[in-house]
């Protein structure tokens, strides 16, 4: 064995940790148009063929597939026990897969190849395991060493100033909120610059303050380039944030946009409410050609499954106002990611049962 | 061959030193063995008469010298069995686990960390001993120790040896055990084999000639290497990170 002093010569460079972390989330909140995975975003960061992970006769994930493109965030969401974390452990190269085969950052998913891999990605596991007796400069130096990164300081400031923490750089570990030790593992995940971040329940613990500036640091990495590999419980924060989500549990349920998602999963509705309750709603609604069926779950309030909500709810509109009712609203019925996740998560508890 | 960094190994032994500076109680406990075993070289050299015969003024000598065998083989068990079923108990493991650190690094610096302190207190402690011979013994008996020049040496050259063993034997149990307890109280059991051996030396059966030290240095060398590297085969991420031991192909 040789011992060699630095070899990637990794030094802390001028490049800052974050390009555009200050924007507000309003103006870099993901939406469903927005592009992922065209232009430069094109190669993917990680490709994911076949994937299982076995321990004994537990199955902890099973035939997973996917890509990711650099630059995308990634939800990966499922119930507890469904293989997120295990799934994360077996891309960052702490456990070998059963079967199947990846490559993260280009670089095939192989024991050999374990060292090249780590260099590219960065994890922040759920617990973030700091050193409670050490400070948080101390703890990310520690880090900023196994990088193989010389002179660490000015990556560790840029890596603070990222999670808002500058002014607690020399407070012990076992001093911080539970919050805070979570800010200090978001940092620890940019002291190396990686091409992709695993971040485990990153918003975990943090009040909305803290979760929003979180919200824009992954905002401002994604405006970097960086792939983002999020596995959340909180949906509201993967439909906020993820370019595509993933639903995994044991197998992978689905895969796609948000709102892929919601138009593969349900009907498109207008919900309808009246000032009272119409005389005859059945022949009303079947004179709408783009209206499919209906259904009255309280007096004066209707759903009704459409072709297209844009070209039934003027119909709708009119035919009501020709029956003489009183409209108070008609609006599209908006399903959540939330939704969408209970949908999938029920259908599997509904099998087993069965 | 695989290269190893010396920036991540180097990284690995300031956490450690830094941690045993925060936690007083390590100290206190690396600490208050060494100070036990000062105390009985140093009455039994004080106690020995000037005119006692040549014999027993040199068996009070080699009994006196033993004990500094013993404390670099007792003193780095309990850390050593702490380095790596801490850190997993901790929780601290893992994020380690995910950085491009090599297993031989990461055992390597571990080890450095442990024998740093221990080589530290283990030389403190005889260069005490020798300070209190020369200054206060009665001049007979202190000229007596002077002269058993190979021995003083061969001291100091074992040390690393004699901590070298204890600490693979303390990783070793540290990589496998799923409780720090259990690792510690295990780890202790490593130094039971060379104990053994100094009471064999103590009570006259194996005689400590030139040769003996040399071929014990060997064996004792060799063991260290091959240990170590036996450790870092037993080094397997995904056990320590799932506590299941992989299925091999």
């Amino acid at each position: 064995m040789k011992l060699r002093r630095n070899p990637a010569g990794i030094e802390a460079g001028d490049r800052p940790l974050l390009a555009s972390a200050s924007r507000s989330s309003a103006q870099t909140d993901a939406t469903d148009d927005s592009p992922v995975l065209g232009g430069t975003r094109d190669r993917s960061a990680l490709v994911v063929n076949r994937l299982t992970k076995r321990f004994g006769e537990r199955t902890a994930f099973s035939d997973v597939s996917f890509q990711v493109a650099y630059g995308e965030v990634f939800g990966f969401l499922g119930p507890n026990g469904a293989g997120k974390t295990t799934t994360v452990r077996t891309l960052g190269t702490l456990i070998a897969p059963t079967s199947g085969s990846a490559t993260v950052a280009g670089i095939p998913l192989k024991p050999e190849n374990g060292v090249e891999i780590r260099r590219s990605i960065s994890v922040m596991p759920e617990a973030p395991g700091l050193y409670l007796r050490q400070t948080v400069a101390e703890n990310l130096d520690f880090f900023a060493g196994l990088y193989g990164i010389q002179r660490s300081g000015k990556r560790i400031k840029d890596a603070l100033e990222a999670v808002n923490l500058s002014d607690r750089a020399g407070d012990l570990c076992g001093g911080l909120s539970k919050g805070l030790r979570q800010r200090v593992g978001l940092a620890r995940t940019l002291l190396s610059d990686p091409k992709i971040m695993f971040l485990d329940e990153p918003t975990s613990g943090l009040d909305p303050v803290a979760a929003r500036e979180a919200h824009d640091l992954v905002n401002g990495l994604r405006e970097r380039g960086v792939t983002i590999f999020l596995t959340t419980h909180r949906l509201e924060e993967a439909e906020r944030l993820c370019d595509r989500v993933a639903i995994l549990n044991t197998t992978l349920r689905s895969i796609g946009r948000p709102a892929e998602l919601r138009e593969q999963l349900f009907k498109k509705r207008l919900l309808v409410t009246t000032l009272a309750p119409l005389n005859d709603p059945g022949h009303l609604f079947s004179s709408v050609p783009a209206v499919e069926g209906w259904q009255s779950e309280a007096p004066g309030t209707y759903e009704l499954s459409v072709t297209d909500p844009r070209t039934a709810a003027p119909g709708v509109i009119r035919s009501l106002v020709g029956a003489g009712a009183d409209v108070l609203s008609i609006g599209e019925v908006q399903h959540s990611l939330e939704d969408v996740y209970l949908e999938l998560i029920d259908e599997d508890v509904e099998a087993r049962r069965q | 061959m695989t290269a190893l960094d010396a920036t991540r190994i180097w990284a690995v032994v300031r956490k450690e030193l830094r941690d045993y500076r925060r936690r007083r109680s390590i100290v206190v406990t690396m600490s208050i063995l060494p100070c036990i075993f000062l105390l009985n070289p140093v009455l039994t050299i004080f106690l020995t008469s000037a005119s006692a015969a040549s014999s027993a003024l040199d068996n009070a000598i080699s009994i006196s010298l033993i004990f500094f065998l013993i404390i670099p083989v007792i003193m780095p068990s309990t850390l050593a069995a702490y380095s790596v079923v801490g850190e997993r108990e901790q929780g601290t493991l893992e994020p380690v686990l995910t950085t491009p650190i090599r297993r031989q690094e990461f055992i390597l610096g571990k080890a450095a960390a442990v024998m740093i302190p221990t080589l530290a207190l283990s030389y403190t402690m005889f260069g005490l001993f020798l300070a209190a011979v020369r200054l206060f013994a009665n001049s007979v008996v202190a000229s007596a120790l002077f002269h058993q020049g190979p021995i003083l040496l061969a001291l100091f050259l074992f040390t690393p040896l004699l901590a070298g063993w204890s600490i693979v034997v303390g990783m070793a149990i540290s990589v496998r055990a799923s409780e720090t307890r259990v690792a510690q109280q295990l780890g202790m059991l490593a130094s039971v084999p060379l104990i053994g051996l100094f009471l064999l030396l103590a009570v006259g059966v194996i005689r400590p000639t030139f040769l003996v030290a040399i071929l014990f240095a060997v064996v004792l060398l060799l063991i260290d290497l091959g240990a170590s590297r036996v450790v870092a085969r037993m080094f397997d991420r995904e056990r320590l990170v799932t506590g299941v031991r992989p299925a091999r192909p």
